[in-house]
């Protein structure tokens, strides 16, 4: 079945997680042993509606404060699709959590508060889903029962939100505007009767209608190794197979390939995967390569095909969130984790901070946790890899810090 | 015609990680309680590796409370495919007196497993194991990430716990902690099903519909045997149910079901309006006994 990955941001004002339990009441994903322990919780509480957020917000840290902090995944599927939904906290404190979720998402959900119109929050979350380049965005606006169905104001808050459009550099996106009441589940999964003047789909519909090309994109075909697959047995004595999972586009049984960082040339003789052989694997899958000639291949190197290789470089730009308490310091050093390869970089410079709010960039001597900004790295052997605005699986890395062995930093290469 | 492999986006995922594991850790192991998932889990392995074995053992605690039903299908699994199972007993503990049985109407040997578990990852100096945990299962493990860091204890931080953006995965630990992985982080229990379904995957007889003496506690159907405590007024009788998951006869309820194949099973838990873990008496014990549990080092 297809998979649909899908975060969403905002605090519990928002109707976040009326929305997200909405859609799992609605498509019947919530059992009634689930329910009634929400229900329980609710009255306990001395609320006279059922608060989802309770079925969310998974930590008791969580309940006790009445706010989502870290990224709880949650599960709905119809008959068509599985739905995946990384439910993030919107406050700027939580900015590393936000981008956490929304950096395997395919789509999106921005909230917004009819009543409050398009505000600083929604700034950040449109930023960041910029940033991780998230093709297809729903604008869900919200609370449309608290101003009587407005046409006028729905309008207002589009016409808002397009101005904010205008100042992202990232343009192939699909941006889908839907007037919702999350309480009482109107253009959710079943269409309002309130709001005759809104005749476009429901956020589930929409959803439904999206295909695997809407959401993912093709670039050049990359294929991190992760691991020699060596069986040493009887029957496979001479078996040698490069273990990985192929990203961008298909590899074929004949595809002429360079393998990096050597540039020796090879040709693919065998896809395996499990017991079978196959002449095409398309992106996405875990395949098993094996080579027709014996060349040297060890888990950290690319193989791409002959004449679409990037360049190796040992100095690189990329856009930083910084996701540790201890800030990024010029001259310091990291691990960069780039795939499944690892090697020790520097901070060579930290050329500006970049405001989540379209407010303007500043010029920093550091990255704050949470804050996001553009870093130039020294690396210490030549690295291949794309511009993550060209290929996301091949232009993305995190940092490590090697005394706590913490991810410290997610990284986007410019 | 040209043969293309068809992706599987769940099973893929599945198997990168699997790889990563056995790239970034030394000593592996995988966590089989001889449930459905874990079982799962054995064929994604297979699948990552192949034509080669699988690089790793299997390690089950062992409560002394199972399913004789279980034991018998880990045996038969662990013989044909090769498997090298390592068990260990949470009677040890007992006996030597570092977990003490509970007593009463609700003990469970459930939570007594933990300590079993941490005096394996020391013996064997494993430093990652590869567990059957599901987010869409429970709220606590909701928030797990797919490889979630455990200090010296085995404990989990569970408001400390490192990002995991994209899809890399940090592995990288401190001699002494380990690491628990979740391969199946993203399936759900109809993912699981379907799975089992499509590659045709054994599973032990008591996930089907079957006669089974019972009795009845709190709305649950518990299985009436020598190690679950039952009172005199709780009356033995024989109904035809199944286990929808499977962990210590004396925490696994079970069902009124007459599915007998597994699209019966399909179609059941398709209409069912309790959860999977709606049948677990040890979710039961408070709204975060899961958490807490999980904090202590249980898997």
């Amino acid at each position: 079945m297809e998979v649909l990955k899908i975060a969403t941001a905002g605090s519990v004002d928002d109707g976040k997680s009326t929305l997200i339990g909405r859609l799992l009441y609605d498509t019947k994903s919530i059992t009634t042993d689930k329910l009634e322990a929400i229900e329980k919780s609710s009255k306990k509480k001395g609320y006279d509606y059922l608060d989802f957020s309770l079925a969310t917000d998974g930590l008791v840290a969580e309940r006790e404060q009445g706010i989502t902090i870290d990224v709880a995944h949650i599960y709905f599927s119809t008959n068509k699709k599985s739905y995946i939904v990384a439910d993030t906290p919107g406050h700027i404190e939580y900015t590393r959590n936000m981008v956490t979720g929304a950096s395997t998402a395919q789509a999106s959900i921005i909230l917004i508060d009819a009543r409050k119109g398009v505000i600083e929050q929604t700034y950040r979350h449109f930023f960041i889903n910029n940033l991780l380049r998230v093709k297809e965005i729903v604008v869900a606006i919200n609370k449309m029962d608290l101003v009587n169905y407005s046409q006028k104001i729905f309008d207002e808050i589009v016409g808002d939100f397009k101005e904010l459009q205008r100042k992202s550099e990232f343009k192939d996106q699909t941006i889908k505007f839907i007037p919702v009441s999350a309480l009482w589940g109107e253009n959710i999964a079943n269409k309002s009767e309130a709001m005759p003047w809104y005749t476009g789909e429901t956020i589930l519909q929409y959803l439904e209608g999206l295909r695997s090309e809407d959401f993912n994109e093709v670039t050049p075909a990359r294929f991190s190794v992760q691991t020699v697959v060596r069986p040493k047995s009887e029957s496979h004595h001479d078996f040698r197979g490069y273990a990985g999972r192929i990203t961008g586009s298909s590899f074929k049984v004949g595809d002429e390939v360079t393998i990096l960082p050597s540039l020796t040339s090879s040709t693919i003789e065998k896809i395996h995967f499990f017991d079978e052989e196959f002449e095409e694997a398309p992106a996405g899958s875990s395949v098993t390569i094996t080579l027709t000639d014996e060349v040297n291949v060890t888990r950290g190197d690319i193989i791409v095909k002959s004449g679409e290789a990037p360049e190796g470089t040992k100095s690189l730009n990329a856009v930083v969130c910084w996701m540790d308490m201890k800030a990024l310091q010029p001259g310091t050093k990291y691990i960069l984790q780039h795939n499944t390869q690892n090697m020790a970089v520097k901070i060579d410079a930290i050329h500006e901070n970049i405001s989540t709010d379209y407010s303007g960039n500043s010029i920093v001597s550091s990255l704050k946790l949470n804050d996001i900004g553009k870093v130039g790295l020294k690396l210490s052997k030549p690295l291949f890899a794309d511009a993550y605005k060209n290929n996301k699986a091949n232009g993305k890395f995190i940092l490590i810090d090697a005394h706590t062995n913490n991810t410290a930093g997610a990284g986007f290469i410019i | 015609m040209k043969k293309i492999l068809e992706n599987n986006v769940l099973e893929s995922e599945a198997i990168y990680i699997f790889r990563e594991v056995v790239a970034q850790f030394e000593n592996p192991v995988l966590l089989f309680s001889g449930g459905k998932d874990s079982i799962t889990l054995v064929r994604l392995a297979q699948k990552a590796f192949f034509p080669a074995k699988i690089p790793f053992p299997l390690l089950h605690i062992d409560t002394g409370h199972n399913f004789p039903e279980t034991i018998a299908f880990r045996d038969k699994l662990v013989k044909e495919l090769e498997l090298n199972l390592i068990v260990r007993h949470v009677q040890e503990n007992i006996d030597n007196g570092t977990v003490t049985e509970e007593t009463g109407k609700y003990s469970s040997r459930n939570s007594l497993q933990t300590a079993t578990l941490l005096d394996a990852i020391e013996e064997f100096k494993f430093d990652a194991c590869i567990g059957g945990a599901r987010r869409d299962e429970e709220k606590a493990r909701a928030k797990e990430r797919i490889f979630s860091v455990r200090n010296d204890f085995g404990e989990w931080d569970e408001k400390n716990q490192r990002p995991e953006v994209f899809d890399m995965l940090n592995g990288r630990i401190e001699l002494g902690q380990n690491v628990r992985v979740f391969p199946i982080s993203n399936w759900t229990e109809l993912d699981v099903w379907n799975y089992i379904d499509k590659e045709n995957i054994e599973i032990p007889s008591i996930y089907f519909s079957h006669l089974r003496e019972i009795f009845e506690r709190d709305g649950l159907i518990w299985s009436a045997s020598q190690h679950v405590y039952r009172d005199e007024d709780e009356l033995v009788e024989k109904r035809k149910v199944r286990f929808r998951t499977v962990g210590d006869i004396t925490c696994t309820a079970a069902v009124e079901s007459e599915a007998d194949s597994i699209d019966r099973i399909i179609e059941e838990i398709r209409a069912s309006t309790l959860s999977e873990r709606g049948a677990r008496i040890d979710d039961k014990r408070s709204e975060a006994a899961m958490e807490t549990r999980k904090q202590q080092g249980y898997f």
